[in-house]
């Protein structure tokens, strides 16, 4: 204990170390208040402006889909904007936890937000929208959550992206389509509500589908920097397929201890493994002949204006995150017009009135042609692409 | 008020009164609407994390016994807490009612898990015993994300998922059924009902508890078996049953704790009761300073809503509560302040002396 009373510890702190400490966190504060990206962001200037708020994880292991989010935000803001509807966007981080992003939530609406595009990560976003469905209510929509949690009981709660059990479903009935014949292995993060979201459903609707799965296997965050085992009982198994709905971090993993193995393998993700091209110094030729199961391609032609300005100014291809939360502003405009609220709409008067022009509006946006139901869930198609000479082809 | 006059007695109502006006002003801004949502979001969080540090410090500070797992014990309550509350609401429609029996089935659940860890976890001391508390604390996490559990008129109904394999499916519940824990995606979509009041009232309680123990002749005990375990066990103390009682009483704060924070939460998956979350609570505890419950108090309050107060510098927001942190902690620990703040309070008190007298 005696390392904890403090005792043992006898620093050495005299007045000039104080002063050039505190003149340290002042020099700081100022550099970080130049580089400050969470602030307000937008085209119009003033006080006028319609009030997007966004959460996502900006720090911390999972910040490259809450950047992705928060960009897209502030780009979708910048583009939607009209004279009319003026928009100005604002981030907070969340570091993916429930607890942080309810904090996050408070602060935007302290800052006066009318309606919420985001959270990124779905416990997040589970524990946000308790608070919206809460008295008064705030209209939220969000990109990238997809547990069912989210909209269920909630009617001002909306999602752009598919639920999990929908994306379960849709690329059993794929495969069942398709590739009838493989051997299955499912292959998850049990440490994950998106992965055994999809996990539990895609085995539900393969026993009706009649999909052969001959092996299971899991792993979790800390143990997945090595899949050595579970291949290899997969292939003992026989399996000829992997159906690994999981996010493209741990994918590039596999995909290596497959190739390192000689375990010749195909394999099929979904929307989570979109950005696998990306991942720092994975060779992507292992991705050769990766199905996926998303609903945005950088690829596609029709995208190409999307893409390139968000290349310019962030520097990266966007990914599905990007395209979702850019549908989901989007969504938001179309939704403002159709209520006819304008640019000082009352929060509460928004969440009232915004939900019942969700549903009758259609949004034609990047990820296709989305339109809600009742009970927030966004209808559209999803598509299958493979990934042919880096590029992704429709399947 | 005669018992006022003893030094101890004295500095803990202090303490008491200090939480009780901190809560009074609390209650008025809110019932003004003067408190911007950012904090009035975090007051029950607060609450929360204030028993934590009460309870860790028992342990830490008071018995003398580093433990790394105290995260552990609040996810046992968190869990129960919320499977009690879900469950009893077709019995019991009142809120408060179901707060307040959700925190005491999860303080007696922490309360027995503490006791059966703390058969062979106090059979150590010092680091070794730290690294078992903080294997324990893992072990939980482990364990509760294999936790399948739905409620429905026939009963409660729980799947131990060992293989990964279940689903809340596998449950099968009735047409009218919950699923309340849904493994590793944790406790999910289910209502809120905790309250600032109720965490005001639980630190209240906390509180007396703690200082009470500390007080007494148990406390006694448990700072001689701290101070000198060999002279306390010749003088007839029972080491391994007063550091029982620590720890015990100790999980037992952290389960009822762990059950106001859930209630706080729609969303709260076993991740969130790691590692990381047991070193938060020790920061609190050892910046408050060890066995000083006031200071417990302060820490947990202020280190809860420092990170959120330094939004404004986005990225860096983390960087700069580190610093802030490592700051406080050389400052607090300055044998040139500390001196110069023993003076201060020395002169006041003698003045107080010097008026005393002249009256």
């Amino acid at each position: 204990m005696s390392s904890l009373t403090g005792k043992s510890l006898n620093p050495v702190m005299n007045r000039r170390s104080v002063i050039a400490s505190a003149a340290g966190l002042g020099a700081m504060s100022i550099l970080a208040g130049c580089s400050s990206n969470g602030g307000d962001s937008g085209s119009a200037s003033g006080d006028a402006s319609f009030k997007i708020g966004t959460i996502g994880p900006l720090t911390g292991a999972n910040a490259s889909y809450g950047k992705s989010v928060t960009q897209a935000v502030e780009l979708g803001c910048k583009d939607f904007s009209t004279k009319e509807l003026p928009l100005v966007s604002k981030a907070e981080d969340d570091q993916a936890d429930g607890e942080k992003a309810v904090n996050a939530f408070n602060t935007l609406l302290d800052w006066g937000m009318q309606a919420l595009v985001g959270p990124t990560t779905t416990g997040a976003s589970v524990a946000v929208a308790a608070e919206c469905g809460n008295d008064p209510e705030t209209f939220m929509i969000t990109p990238s959550a997809s547990s069912e949690d989210v909209t269920k009981g909630k009617d001002c709660v909306f999602q752009v992206c598919f639920t999990d059990p929908n994306q379960g479903v849709n690329a059993a009935k794929f495969l069942a389509e398709k590739y009838a014949n493989e051997k299955f292995v499912l292959f998850y993060n049990s440490g994950d509500a998106y992965s055994s979201g999809i996990a539990d459903s895609f085995k539900a609707q393969a026993a009706k589908s009649k999909l052969e799965i001959v092996d299971e296997e899991t792993f979790k965050d800390d143990s997945a920097t090595s899949f050595t085992n579970q291949l290899t009982k997969a292939k003992q198994a026989g399996a000829t397929m992997i159906f690994a709905p999981i996010y493209y971090t741990p994918a590039s993993v596999l995909l290596k201890n497959a190739k390192d193995m000689g375990y010749d393998v195909k394999m099929m993700g979904c929307d989570g493994m979109d950005g696998i091209l990306g991942v720092e110094g994975f060779d992507t030729s292992l991705a050769e002949g990766l199905l996926l199961m998303t609903p945005f391609s950088a690829d596609d032609e029709k995208n190409a204006d999307f893409v390139n300005a968000y290349k310019d100014k962030y520097g990266d291809t966007p990914d599905q995150f990007a395209a979702d939360a850019y549908d989901g502003v989007h969504a938001v405009v179309e939704a403002l017009k159709e209520a006819g609220l304008g640019v000082d709409a009352d929060p509460t008067e928004v969440a009232e009135k915004l939900p019942e022009a969700m549903l009758k509006i259609t949004v034609d946006g990047l990820t296709g042609k989305l339109s809600w139901n009742d009970k927030g869930q966004v209808q559209k198609d999803p598509t299958a692409y493979v990934i042919t000479d880096g590029k992704y082809v429709q399947a | 008020m005669k018992f006022l006059k003893d030094k101890q007695t004295r500095h803990d109502f202090v303490t008491y009164a200090m939480c009780l006006v901190a809560f009074a002003i609390v209650f008025f801004m809110q019932s003004n609407h003067m408190i911007p949502r950012m904090i009035a979001g975090q007051l029950v969080p607060i609450t929360a994390y204030i028993v934590m540090a009460i309870s860790l410090n028992l342990v830490v500070g008071i018995a003398g016994d580093l433990s790394l797992g105290h995260a552990g014990f609040m996810s046992v309550g968190a869990y129960t807490g919320i499977v009690t509350a879900v469950a009893l609401e077709s019995v019991v429609p009142s809120d408060p009612i179901r707060l307040a029996i959700s925190i005491v089935v999860g303080a007696i659940a922490a309360a027995i898990l503490g006791f059966l860890i703390g058969i062979p976890v106090l059979r150590l001391s010092g680091d070794y015993l730290a690294i078992v508390t903080l294997a324990f604390g893992e072990i939980i996490k482990e364990i509760v994300t294999c936790l399948i559990v739905g409620v429905d008129s026939r009963g409660l109904h729980v799947i131990f998922n060992i293989t990964g394999n279940s689903t809340i499916d596998d449950l099968h519940l009735l047409e009218d059924g919950t699923a309340i824990i849904k493994g590793a995606q944790g406790a999910s979509g289910v209502s809120t009902y905790s309250t600032f009041l109720a965490g005001a009232i639980l630190v209240m309680v906390a509180l007396v508890i703690v200082l009470n123990l500390v007080r007494s002749r148990t406390g006694r005990a448990i700072m001689a078996v701290r101070d000198n375990k060999i002279a306390a066990e010749s003088v007839g103390i029972s080491v391994t049953e007063y550091r029982m009682i620590a720890f015990v009483v100790s999980a037992a704060l952290a389960g009822a704790a762990g059950a106001l924070f859930g209630g706080n939460f729609s969303q709260l998956s076993a991740t969130k009761f790691d590692f990381n979350t047991s070193i938060l609570i020790l920061v609190f505890v050892v910046l408050g300073g060890l066995g000083n419950m006031r200071g417990s108090v302060i820490a947990a309050a202020l280190l809860t809503v420092l990170p959120e107060l330094l939004r404004q510098f986005s990225d860096y927001r983390m960087l700069i509560y580190a610093i802030v942190l490592i700051l406080v902690m050389i400052f607090t620990n300055n044998p040139q302040l500390k001196a110069f703040f023993g003076r201060v309070k020395d002169r006041f008190t003698s003045k107080k002396e010097v008026a005393a007298d002249a009256q």
